[in-house]
Parts: structure tokens; sequence; C-alpha cells
């Protein structure tokens, strides 16, 4: 089981919005993926999954805003 | 950098365009690319906007986009360009690349004896009290999409439809209300162009290639 957190995005940003998951829970996800858009202020990106197996958990909806190093989701 | 000039497009067309290459860019296929366009009208709608800052559309197209921000309008006489860019060791702060943006305008409105100016907290171009040119960017495998929209000599009326980037009262001005003459679209291009590979600070990590 592996934690998949937010990295750091840029300096002095703590902190970003989840905007979609391009995956669902129970998906199969592979080291690389992009697995869900962020946003701050006025960049969205995409964050890549730094592990492969299945998402098991979602622990940010969209619309939530998460901090750096907070955890996105589990992948077991 | 490559540079591509797609003349005046349709949103959806240049959107799909600069997706292909920046996934080309991310593979490794092609180099850092430079797109330039003018838009048909549109007014698109970032992560971070709502269709509640839409008061009127005509017959305006409406666009949902990937990038951040909030709601924008683009049309003839506005010059865009999308750097697809891909952000390596030290580039790899997005908001970097946000403040790299605001440099290249800056520079850009140099050209023409513009003085513009960033201001902390509401990403863009200003000059004087009115705003310019609009940022908003995506970023997928640390490669750069969407860009920059400068206003050179559109038709500003499409901005009262809508509250530009979510903020209350703001005005939206262009070059031609500023320098009277010799303002030619094409010659803006180059100077933008020429504009991105002058900055330094992340013109030099990111511009190589």
């Amino acid at each position: 089981m592996a934690e998949l957190k937010l990295p750091e995005l840029a300096e002095g940003v703590n902190e970003a919005v989840v905007s979609f998951w391009h995956f669902k829970e129970g998906d199969s996800v592979k080291e690389g993926d992009e697995i869900v858009e962020m946003a701050t202020d006025k960049a969205a990106f995409n964050v890549p999954c730094k592990f492969s197996g299945v998402l098991k958990k979602i622990a940010a909806k969209e619309g939530d805003t998460v901090k750096v190093g907070q955890v996105l989701a589990i992948i077991e | 950098m490559r540079y591509i000039d797609l003349g005046l497009s349709d949103y959806k067309e240049a959107y799909r365009f600069q997706c292909e290459v920046r996934d080309n860019v991310a593979a490794g296929i092609f180099g850092n690319t430079l797109i330039i366009t003018e838009h048909k009208s549109v007014i698109t709608i970032g992560r971070k906007g709502s269709e509640n800052n839409i008061f009127k559309r005509d017959a305006i197209e409406v666009l949902k986009v990937d990038r951040g921000g909030d709601v924008t309008y683009h049309g003839p006489g506005q010059v865009v360009a999308y750097p697809i860019f891909k952000l390596e060791n030290e580039a790899r702060d997005i908001h970097r690349f946000l403040r790299f943006l605001e440099e290249v305008g800056i520079n850009f409105l140099n050209k023409y004896g513009v003085k513009g100016e960033a201001r902390p907290g509401a990403t863009g171009v200003w000059t004087g009290d009115s705003k310019i040119a609009s940022i908003g960017i995506g970023v997928k495998k640390w490669v750069t999409y969407h860009g920059i929209a400068i206003n050179i000599n559109p038709d500003l009326v499409p901005f009262s439809f809508i509250k530009p980037c979510g903020i209350d009262g703001v005005k939206i001005t262009s070059l031609a209300e500023l320098v009277k003459e010799g303002l030619n679209i094409q010659d803006a291009k180059r100077d933008l162009k020429e504009s991105f590979e002058e900055v330094p600070l992340l013109a030099e990590a990111v511009c190589k290639g």
C-alpha cells in the first residue's frame, strides 16, 4: 500500500484544489499515469502517479483543497 | 525553440493542435515549441471559473477549458501564445512559469514604449489601472500548455459581456488604445516570439532545444 501525496508545485504555493480525477476507485493505475488534475489560481496541473497498482481510495474529492504533502490517494 | 504560427484559428482546432504538440514534447519527439495564433471569437472558462461570470454571450461560443484561471475572451486582434515547454530541474515551479510569462508580456510591451507590470495576486500584465494581457496555464507531465493572450487591437466590447478573470471592475485595454499608429498583427507575433527568446530567468532554462 502506498500513499500518493500532493507534490510541491511551486515555491510559496501550499495548497491546490482538486479539479477532477482521471481514474476512479478500483481502477488499475501505473507509474507515470496522470491521475488527478489540481488547480491553483492560474495553473492547472496534472499529478503523475508515483506507483503502479489499484487505486484503492480517493482521499480528496473534486473541489477539495489539499495541502502540499497531504494524501490524495491510496494505491495498493 | 520551434515556432509555429497558426494564423487565425478556431479555438477548438488550435486546442487539439497544442495538445498534440504537448504530448510530443512530453515524449521527447519535439523540442520546446512556441505556438502563436489569433482566435476567432470565443469565451473560455478556466478551472477556477464560473458561468456566472458571463453576463451575455450573443453568438459567441463558450467553452470550458483545462487551464487555470477564470473567464476570458479571445478574438481577432488579440495575439495568443502557447509556449509548449518542458520544465526541467529548477524550472519545475508552475508559478515561476507564470511570472516568466508576465515578464515576456512586459518585455513585449516595452518594444512599443508601453510600461507593463505584474501585480501580486492578480496574474497577468497590467498597464496603469488596466489589464492588457491574460495568463492561464495547464501542465501535463511537466510540459506547459495554454499561455498568454495580449490585446493588440481587438474589439474590446465582448470583454464587457464577462467578468474577466472573475475580478470585479477590471478594466481591459489594448495596445491600440495606448499606441495609436503602426500596429500590425504579424509584427506583433514576431515581437512576441522575440520576447520569448529574450527574457532571461526561465527563458534560458526552458527555451533550449
